[in-house]
C-alpha cells in the first residue's frame, strides 16, 4: 500500500518535472508555433546560473531562492537575443526554424563546454531540499516524500497560476492571445505583433530559465542536459494540444503518472518504450492533441 | 515541388550510399594490403601512438587518461628514453566512435609505423580494434578496468579484470554482513556482464539478489527504481551505472531517506573525476571499488599525485584509470629493456618470462605472463566530505589475474 503510494507521488513529481521543462515552449512552441531546438539549452542555462551564483553566494538556499529570477532573465535574455537575430526572419519557415535553432543549440553547448568544462559541475542543495517528509508509517515500510519532489511541484503549479493569470487577465495577455488566434487581424487592430512576439519568447524562454535552475536538485548539470530533456518536453506540448496552456498540464501528469506506474511492475526500458507506444496510437486517434485552438481563421 | 526534393533526396541517398560503398572497400583494401607493419624504430626516437576519445561524450573520462599518458612519456624521455631514443608521442582522436578507433589504430601501426599504442576506454572500443591488433601484430595497451571473459596475444590490460575488482567487492560485502543486494546498472555490455558473475557469486556464497534494474544510457529519472530499491529492503546496492545517470540516481537516493549507514552503494564505476561532478553532498560515506585512490599510501603516488597537479593543476584529481594508463607506459618500458628491442615478438617474449615488474603509485605491479593482465591489489574506498576516496579495506596483496575465473568454482558456467 505504501509502495502505491509513493509510486503515485513518483508520477506526480515526474509530471511536474516534464510540466516545468514543458511549459516555456508551451508558450514559444505552442502559441508561437516556433519549434526552438535550443530550448533545451535555455534550460542549461538555467542550471548554470545556480552553479554560478554559488561561486559568489554561500549559503545554498538563498542563492537557490536568488538563482530564480535571475535565470529567468539570462534564459530569458537569451530567448529574445534568438527571436531578434534569427528567429524572427524565420516565422514563415518552419523547417528551417528547426534546423538554426538547432545549430544554436550546438553553439551553446560547446560554448558551456568552452567556458565550464565538459566534465558536469556539481551544485549544492540546500539541506532543507535534500531530506524528506514522512507522511505515514506502516509495518511495510514509511511513505515519504522528497522535499526536492515537492519543490517542484510547488513551483510547477506557482508558474502555471502566474502564466494564466498572466495571458486571461491582463492587456499584455490578450494580446499574446490576439496574435495567437489571428496574427493579420491583431495587426491590423493597431496591435504591435513583434513587440507581442518578443515579449512572449522573453517569457517562454525564462521559464526555461527556471525550470533549470530546478533540475539542479534532481539531475546532472552539464553541458548535454539539455538535448536530454527537449523531447520530452516537446512530446508534453505536442499531445497536449498546440496553443493550450492546460493540455500541457493534463498531458504532463498523465505521462509522469504512466511513467511511474507502467516502470514500477516492469522496467524502466520497457516503460518508456509503453509510454511512447501510447503516444503514437493517441496522436493517431488525436493528431491535433488533446485540446485544440478553435477559431475562424482559414489558416 | 515535392516530386522534385523527393528525385533530390533519392539521388542525395544514392551518392551518399556509393560514396560509403567507396569508402568501404577502400577501408578494406587499406587493410589487407596492410604489410606486416613492423615498427619504425630506426629514427632517432620512437613513436608510440595514444589513442583517446578527445571529443564526444568519452572525452571527459579520456582526455585524463591521455593526459597520464603523455605525464609518463614526459617522465621516461627526461631519465633517457627507451633504449637510448626517446619517445616521440603521436595522439589520435577516436571520437567517442568505435569504428573510429579501429580506424585510428590501422593508421597508427601502417602509417606511423608506432612501436606501441596506448588508450581506448569503452569495452565496446576494445572489442572494435582488437582484430586490428591481432592482424598487423601490432602491441595494444588497455588501462580501464573491464567486464573480463577476454585476452588478446597483442592486448595487454592494465585495469582490473573482474576477480580484480568485482569479486573482491562481493567477498568485502559478504563479509560486512551486507547478503542482500540490489543491482543497479546502465543498460549495456559491462553491466550485464558484470551482473551476471555477481549473481553466480551470490548463489554460491548463500547471498541473495533482491533484484535487478537496467537504465538506458543517459537516463536521468530514478524514482521508481529508487522506490523500488527502497521497497526491497536490501541490505547494500551494487551500482554499474555510468555516466550522467549516476548523478540522478545519488540525488534520488540521498531524497528517498536512503543513507550509505542504512543501505551502503557500492560503485565500480565512480572515481574521483566523477565524485567531483556528482557532488560530495549525496557521495558522502557510499562506496567504491579500485585498485588505486589518490589517497593511495606510498612514495610512488606522492611522486606521481605531485607530478600530475604541477603539470594539469592543483584541482585536478588522480584516479584509477589514469594511474593504470601512467603505469602502462612504465610496463612497455621495463618489457623493451628486458628484450633490447622495440621488435612486438621480443617484447612479447619478454613479457611471458615474466618478472616485468614497476613501482606503480598503487604499489608494485607485475605483469602475468600467460594472461597479459597485471597483478593488482584490490582496494574498497570511502567517500570522504573533501571529494576524495580513502581506503576501507584492501585485499593484503596483489591478486594474480584470473580474466576467465578459472580459479572460481562458481563461474563454470559463464566463460
Amino acid at each position: 500500500m505504501t509502495l502505491v503510494f509513493s509510486q503515485l507521488f513518483t508520477g506526480i513529481s515526474i509530471g511536474a518535472v516534464l510540466l516545468l521543462i514543458a511549459l516555456g515552449l508551451s508558450l514559444t512552441f505552442g502559441q508561437m508555433n516556433v519549434i526552438n531546438m535550443a530550448h533545451g539549452e535555455f534550460i542549461m542555462a538555467g542550471a548554470y546560473t545556480v552553479y554560478v551564483l554559488q561561486q559568489v553566494i554561500s549559503g545554498a538556499g538563498v542563492s537557490l531562492l536568488v538563482a530564480l529570477p535571475v535565470a529567468f532573465l539570462v534564459a530569458g535574455a537569451m530567448g529574445v537575443v534568438l527571436e531578434r537575430l534569427l528567429i524572427r526572419r524565420l516565422y514563415t519557415r518552419r523547417l528551417d526554424t528547426l534546423l538554426v535553432t538547432w545549430g544554436v543549440s550546438l553553439l551553446l553547448q560547446q560554448l558551456a563546454r568552452d567556458v565550464f568544462g565538459a566534465p558536469n559541475v556539481q551544485t549544492q542543495a540546500p539541506e532543507l531540499l535534500t531530506g524528506s517528509v514522512k507522511i505515514l508509517s506502516t509495518g511495510a515500510g514509511d511513505l515519504v516524500l522528497a522535499n526536492s519532489r515537492l519543490f517542484i511541484l510547488a513551483l510547477a503549479l506557482l508558474a502555471v497560476a502566474a502564466l494564466t493569470l498572466l495571458l486571461r487577465a491582463t492587456p499584455l495577455g490578450r494580446r499574446v492571445r490576439a496574435v495567437v488566434q489571428n496574427r493579420d487581424l491583431a495587426a491590423a487592430s493597431g496591435i504591435a505583433t513583434g513587440r507581442v512576439d518578443r515579449v512572449t519568447f522573453f517569457i517562454g524562454s525564462g521559464l526555461a530559465g527556471v525550470a533549470g535552475v530546478a533540475l539542479t536538485l534532481v539531475g546532472p548539470i552539464g553541458p548535454t542536459m539539455g538535448t536530454n530533456i527537449i523531447i520530452d518536453a516537446f512530446l508534453v506540448v505536442v499531445v497536449g494540444g498546440i496553443g493550450q496552456l492546460k493540455g500541457t498540464v493534463i498531458v504532463a501528469f498523465a505521462l509522469g503518472m504512466m511513467q511511474s506506474l507502467v516502470e514500477y511492475s516492469t522496467t524502466i526500458s520497457v516503460a518508456k518504450v509503453l509510454v511512447f507506444l501510447a503516444i503514437v496510437a493517441f496522436l493517431q486517434w488525436r493528431p491535433q492533441g488533446l485540446f485544440t485552438l478553435r477559431t475562424r481563421s482559414l489558416a | 515541388m515535392f516530386r522534385v526534393r523527393g528525385h533530390r533526396t533519392a539521388a542525395t541517398a544514392a551518392v551518399l550510399t556509393a560514396a560509403l560503398m567507396l569508402g568501404a572497400c577502400g577501408r578494406t583494401t587499406g587493410q589487407g594490403a596492410a604489410p606486416q607493419a613492423s615498427a619504425d624504430t630506426s629514427g632517432a626516437t620512437v613513436k608510440i601512438g595514444l589513442l583517446n576519445s578527445l571529443s564526444g561524450t568519452m572525452a571527459i573520462s579520456e582526455v585524463t587518461v591521455k593526459n597520464a599518458l603523455l605525464l609518463a612519456v614526459e617522465e621516461i624521455n627526461a631519465a633517457g628514453g627507451v633504449l637510448g631514443k626517446k619517445i616521440e608521442p603521436i595522439s589520435e582522436d577516436g571520437a567517442s566512435d568505435w569504428p573510429t578507433f579501429a580506424e585510428k589504430s590501422q593508421k597508427l601501426i601502417s602509417q606511423d609505423r608506432v612501436a606501441a599504442v596506448f588508450g581506448c576506454w569503452t569495452s565496446a572500443s576494445r572489442k572494435a580494434v582488437k582484430p586490428v591488433y591481432e592482424k598487423n601484430k601490432a602491441l595494444l595497451f588497455y588501462p580501464v578496468q573491464y567486464e573480463g571473459l577476454e585476452q588478446s596475444p597483442y592486448i595487454y590490460y592494465t585495469g582490473a579484470t573482474t576477480n580484480q575488482q568485482i569479486v573482491p567487492a562481493l567477498d568485502y560485502l559478504k563479509s560486512k554482513g551486507k547478503t542482500s543486494l540490489y543491482l543497479v546498472g546502465s543498460d549495456y555490455v559491462f553491466p550485464r556482464t558484470a551482473n551476471k558473475i555477481i549473481k553466480a557469486y551470490a548463489a554460491a556464497n548463500g547471498m541473495k539478489i533482491l533484484g535487478e534494474e537496467y537504465a538506458p544510457l543517459g537516463s536521468t529519472e530514478f524514482s521508481t527504481i529508487t522506490n523500488k530499491v527502497k521497497a526491497s529492503g536490501a541490505s547494500a546496492v551494487f551500482n554499474t551505472l555510468n555516466g550522467d545517470s549516476n548523478v540522478a540516481f545519488f540525488k534520488e537516493y540521498k531524497s528517498a531517506g536512503l543513507t550509505a549507514a542504512k543501505m551502503p552503494v557500492l560503485s565500480v564505476s565512480i572515481a574521483e573525476e566523477e565524485v567531483k561532478s556528482i557532488g560530495t553532498q549525496y557521495l558522502e560515506g557510499q562506496l567504491t571499488a579500485w585498485n588505486y585512490y589518490q589517497t593511495t599510501p606510498g612514495k610512488a603516488n606522492e611522486t606521481f599525485v605531485k607530478a600530475y597537479k604541477a603539470k594539469y593543476g592543483q584541482d585536478k584529481p588522480t584516479s584509477d584509470p589514469m594511474e593504470a594508463a601512467y603505469v602502462s607506459v612504465h610496463l612497455w618500458k621495463a618489457m623493451v629493456e628486458k628484450a633490447g628491442s622495440f621488435d612486438v615478438e621480443k617484447v612479447r617474449a619478454a613479457g611471458a618470462g615474466g618478472g616485468i615488474t614497476f613501482d606503480a603509485p598503487e604499489g608494485k605491479v607485475t605483469v602475468d605472463g600467460p594472461t597479459q593482465h597485471v597483478f593488482k591489489t584490490a582496494r574498497i574506498g570511502e567517500v570522504g566530505p573533501d571529494g576524495l576516496i580513502s581506503e576501507v579495506w584492501n585485499s593484503g596483496e596483489p591478486i594474480k589475474p584470473d580474466p576467465y575465473l578459472k580459479d572460481y568454482d562458481w563461474a563454470s558456467g559463464l566463460a
